[in-house]
């Protein structure tokens, strides 16, 4: 399990990092590395270079936004999950990030792997990318023509795609704030602790709107409104939406009982948030 | 007089080692840059005929010294690989070639093998060799081996390798007369052993000396260097096998010589350079070995009480595409399925089936867990049919304390009778019962069930053959320090035997335990043995080391009796100095006794200066008497007449989710009688590591195979080896200690209990808290969930 050879080069700036990756069609970006050098390993991707964007500055940041700009977090592309977990402004400001984050992998993993990283990465298993598509946020990312930014909605094109372009580089992603009156809820199912869950759910309700993104279901990260249903028609309105699957683990039925399960208990979650208060 | 470390939890010497990251195992030898890197090339097809294979473009690789085809072997080398342990009914047995010969028939099966400056380019390298096939038909799980439309092997008629029947009265007579009779359809899955630390062998050839060494992962280093011995046309006494640190066996590395084990030497000579091959994780999953794909047929006869009459027992045991280990695991399933019950009247037969997947060779438990689920399966079902207590229907059928030795009438897998040489049944149930609140349960159940929880509780008993023959020996040395080396030949995997066997040495000898160093699996230390398999290791090494010990010990007292001028029977020997009892001032420290045992006596050392005080032997005799030897040294050998039958029971109290199925461990309790406790801590140690593999195989693992022969979960995101977090919290454990009459410890093997009754006991435990019936396991949620809505 050793990876086919590759360049590799460490930019110290993020102009030399995107000048390098726009030379090189088949190169990759390394920021924590916890998906990628495992692909690596077992030969399933197979870069002619790797950029590793560690030794960029600046990039590390955990910042609260607001006066101004539209409040919420922004998450600079080499924060890890750890540091994004431990933050309280995180915490204060967008609970579901926590919340979700507590259930990506391990500690070890998440000492390591970004949050943006893991966003863009696009895996539909992952929590990250159906939490910035729940909230509404957005990816920052900056290439050979400048900076510009992708909406959740927009940025996740297929299985393990995204809309990030090769010679872009990610440099933040972008949580909006809980409103208030508003709350989330959080849960997934997993076989072993820490692993990818059979199905999760993040829910987010303000005011009348009720909806649920959904990981583990489908391809891409799926967001479904239930603005308006009965707290016992959930499950069965959510699974309207959704086709789960059957794999090695679990069958589409039983994965389907799990959408059900889910579904009720993180939107009975995210309404007593709502009305409790954080 | 000292304490005796018999029966103390001495903390393991080898934990500061290990838990420091100091371990030495076989990829830490020969870290340097002289050092070749093999790789080998698996075949990714399950069944298929080999027409051409191209190495031309991985020569050109930068790098590379050599590559190896099977047309590259010569001589024994291009045989197939050996059939360890030929059995009559094995009329049908097969062995793959070091590199397949013209067919592969499993996805991992080696092809090609690589050597080159390091794995990157061997892998590189393997990237550009090209096989052309021709696809044959794969034949995947025991349904598709029945059915035999199509063969693994040409030459096998019905994919059967082997039929073996064994019976004990007239089971099928007494069913059929039996007040009631049940049937059961069972299936298990595999699993594998899956040590942290893969296969792995570096070699080195020295020409100067035309000699071999070998460093192995293995559980048998005789065994391996055996067989490099012959395979490379060496004498015996030019090959020395040294097993380092082993980060894991349980069983898969019991089988030998693997592939590797042969290639990395016939590099390392052809190429004068040392080559080292590391089995990477895929490749353990793919080109090792799994264990206990079965499905069962039972029928079973008995009273309105739960007696038995009879039990008819007929199972199909998937053992992969090749039997190097001939049909261990099955007879071990065949035999100990009966665990600590009279069945009256028995009959077992099993086919052994060949499959287009990885051979199967024994894991931890080796063929008792399909057994006792078979067993235990029918009595949670006979209790169920009468409405009876589960655990009073077992206690009826128990084997009595006063009926040992209890011949259960068939052959065992070491070819001997299968004799049980004590044990208290009765005992261990009680205390069972005791431990996880058995009585109490009910109560609980509905409490919990007012509260709209799931609970269930189920119970599993089983009789372990421990401590299997021929043999083992071991070598004791006094220093002229007063250390005392031992060593005996079979391997360590983490066992604790370097605490245990010192413990023994340290109380037969008198000397301090932190002076007794053991080395174990080094062939120049200790050339005859046989391995470490079977629970085995504590019995028959031991045995040995406490035999080896006792000798050292009389000649100890000899030697110092003389120096003393005192009787032998007056001395005793503490903390390393014998003296006279009553008189602590007439005393020689056992360096000075060690001295004195060697007439060739160079004074190095301040030892040697001070035994010139003392005199030993007659001037007018040769220095060294007849039948003695210099040295201070014993060595003697352990063979017993037959196994040793462990024995106990598990309880389990799981919670079922109503709504998810997720099944959560609420309470795991443990009576285990494994004879006289050398080590309690390390035995508990054994019985948690068990328990947590067990929990694996019942709840997690499975080796998902799909119809074409592919592995779909060859890594460790997809095998669900529990993690921690999944293991109970707490393990109850209670001990009892039925001495074994058969060595002179009273010991009995405790490496494999805690593993078999885990699929029995959590199907019951989940049948009792869902009200279904539970025959296959593993259960994951899911497979819990479609049961429930097939009920409803």
């Amino acid at each position: 399990m050793k990876p086919a050879p590759f360049d590799y080069r460490r930019p110290g700036t993020l102009s030399e990092a995107i000048a390098a990756l726009a030379g090189e069609p088949d190169a990759k970006v390394l920021a924590g590395g916890q998906s990628l050098v495992p692909l690596l390993s077992m030969r399933l991707a197979a870069p002619s270079l790797l950029v590793d964007i560690n030794g960029l500055p600046g990039l590390d940041t955990i910042e609260v936004t607001g006066e101004g700009d539209e409040p919420g977090v922004r998450v600079g592309a080499l924060a890890r999950h750890a540091a994004v977990l431990a933050s309280d402004d995180v915490r204060r400001v967008q609970p579901l990030v926590p919340l979700a984050l507590a259930d990506v992998a391990h500690a070890t993993i998440r000492n390591r792997g970004t949050t943006v990283g893991s966003i863009v990465h696009a895996d539909a298993a992952a929590e990250m990318p159906v939490v910035l598509t729940l909230l509404g946020g957005s990816v920052e990312v900056e290439g050979p023509s400048g900076r510009r930014t992708i909406p959740a909605d927009e940025l996740y094109v297929g299985p393990l795609e995204s809309s990030v372009g090769h010679d872009e580089i990610a440099v933040a992603a972008f949580f909006p704030a809980l409103r208030p009156g508003a709350g989330v809820g959080f849960e997934e199912i997993a076989r072993r602790h820490g692993d990818y869950a059979l199905v999760g759910a993040a829910a987010l309700v303000e005011g009348e709107s009720v909806r649920v993104g959904f990981l583990s279901v489908s391809d891409v990260p799926t967001v479904v409104d239930l603005s308006g249903v009965a707290d016992d028609e959930l499950g069965d309105a959510a699974l309207a939406q959704l086709e789960p699957m059957d794999d090695i683990h679990a069958t589409a039925a039983y994965r389907s009982q799990l959408v059900r399960v889910l579904t009720t208990r993180v939107v009975r979650s995210a309404q007593e948030m709502a009305r409790e208060g954080m | 007089m000292t304490t005796k470390l018999m029966g103390q939890g001495v903390k393991r010497v080898e934990d500061q080692r290990f838990l420091r990251g100091q371990g030495r195992y076989v990829d830490d030898v020969a870290i340097g840059s002289d050092t070749l890197h093999a790789a080998v090339l698996r075949s990714p097809h399950a069944h298929a005929r080999i027409l051409d294979i191209d190495v031309a473009d991985v020569l050109d690789v930068e790098g590379v010294h050599a590559v190896y085809t099977y047309d590259d072997l010569t001589g024994p080398m291009a045989e197939p690989l050996p059939l360890l342990i030929p059995h009559p009914a094995l009329t049908h047995g097969r062995t793959q070639y070091a590199l397949a010969k013209d067919e592969v028939n499993y996805v991992g099966e080696a092809i090609a093998f690589v050597v080159a400056e390091d794995r990157y380019v061997a892998e590189d390298a393997v990237s550009r060799i090209r096989v052309d096939y021709e696809f044959l038909t794969p034949v995947v799980g025991v349904d598709a081996a029945r059915a035999a439309t199509a063969l693994v092997h040409e030459d096998v008629p019905g994919n059967v390798g082997a039929r073996l029947e064994q019976s004990v009265g007239d089971a099928v007579t007494a069913i059929a007369n039996a007040p009631h009779r049940l049937e059961l359809d069972l299936t298990i899955e595999r699993s594998a052993c899956m040590p942290m630390e893969g296969r792995g062998t570096v070699a080195r050839w020295d020409p100067d000396i035309n000699r071999l060494q070998v460093w192995t992962s293995t559980q048998s280093s005789t065994g391996v260097r055996a067989a490099v011995a012959v395979k490379m046309g060496l004498d015996l006494g030019q090959v020395d096998v040294i097993t380092p640190d082993v980060g894991g066996g349980f069983g898969v590395k019991i089988n030998h010589p693997w592939p590797e084990e042969l290639l990395v030497p016939l590099a390392a000579r052809a190429l004068g350079r040392t080559v080292k091959f590391t089995e990477d994780r895929r490749e353990h999953f793919i080109s090792s070995a799994h264990e206990r794909g079965q499905v069962q047929h039972i029928e079973v006869g008995f009273d309105d009480d739960g007696r038995l009459h009879g039990l008819d027992v007929e199972f199909w045991h998937d053992h992969g595409a090749f039997t190097p280990y001939g049909l261990i695991v099955p007879i071990i399933t065949s035999t100990q399925l009966l665990g600590p019950y009279k069945p009256q009247n028995y009959r077992v037969v099993f086919e052994s089936l060949y499959t287009n997947t990885v051979m199967v060779t024994p894991y931890r438990g080796a063929g008792r867990p399909q057994g006792c689920f078979a067993m235990e399966r029918t009595m949670d079902a006979i209790a169920a049919y009468l409405g009876k207590d589960r655990a009073d229907v077992r206690a009826l059928n128990f084997i009595q304390p006063d009926e040992f030795p209890y011949d259960q009438g068939l052959i065992f897998q070491d070819g001997r009778e299968l004799e049980y040489d004590s044990g208290d049944y009765p005992a261990s149930l009680e205390k069972l019962k005791e431990l996880v609140g058995w009585d109490e349960f009910p109560a609980f159940k509905a409490e919990m069930a007012a509260q709209g929880r799931q609970v269930g509780i189920g119970l599993a008993c089983y009789v372990e053959g421990t401590g299997v023959g021929p043999y083992e020996g071991a070598h004791v040395h006094v220093e002229t320090s007063g250390k005392v080396k031992v060593a005996t030949g079979l391997t360590t995997q983490g066992q604790g035997h370097a605490t245990v066997f010192a413990q023994l040495v340290a109380d037969e000898l008198g000397v301090k335990f932190e002076d007794v160093e053991v080395v174990t699996g080094d062939t120049r230390r200790m050339p005859y043995a046989v391995g470490t398999f079977a629970s085995r290791a504590a019995v028959m090494s031991g045995s040995a080391i406490h035999l080896a010990a006792k000798r050292t010990r009389e000649k100890v007292l000899k030697i110092a009796a003389e120096a003393l001028e005192a009787d032998e029977n007056d001395l005793e020997i503490v903390d390393g100095v014998v003296s006279v009892k009553g008189s602590p001032g007439n005393s020689i420290d056992l360096g000075t006794v060690s001295v004195l045992s060697n007439p060739l006596r160079y004074a190095f050392d301040e030892k040697s200066r001070a035994a010139t005080q003392f005199s030993i032997g007659d001037p007018g005799k040769p220095p060294v008497a007849e039948d003695e030897e210099p040295g201070l040294e014993g060595k003697d050998f352990y063979s017993p007449e037959r196994a040793t039958f462990a024995s106990g029971m598990h309880a389990v109290i799981v919670e079922t989710d109503p709504l998810t199925a997720e099944i959560t461990i609420l309470k795991y309790a443990v009576v285990h009688d494994c004879g006289h406790l050398i080590n309690p801590m390390i035995v508990e140690g054994q019985i948690h590591g068990g328990v947590a593999q067990g929990v694996g195989g019942a709840l997690y693992e499975r080796m998902a195979y799909d119809e074409s022969g592919q592995l779909l979960n060859a890594s460790f995101m997809d095998f669900l080896m529990p993690y921690v977090t999944e293991i109970p919290d707490g393990i109850d454990i209670d001990h009892l200690e039925t001495p074994s009459p058969l060595n002179p410890l009273g010991i009995k093997g405790a490496g494999e209990a805690g593993v078999i009754p885990s699929a029995a006991v959590f199907a019951a435990a989940i049948e009792d808290a869902e009200g279904l019936t539970i025959t296959a396991m593993p259960i994951s949620p899911s497979e819990l969930y479609t049961l429930r809505q097939e009920h409803s």
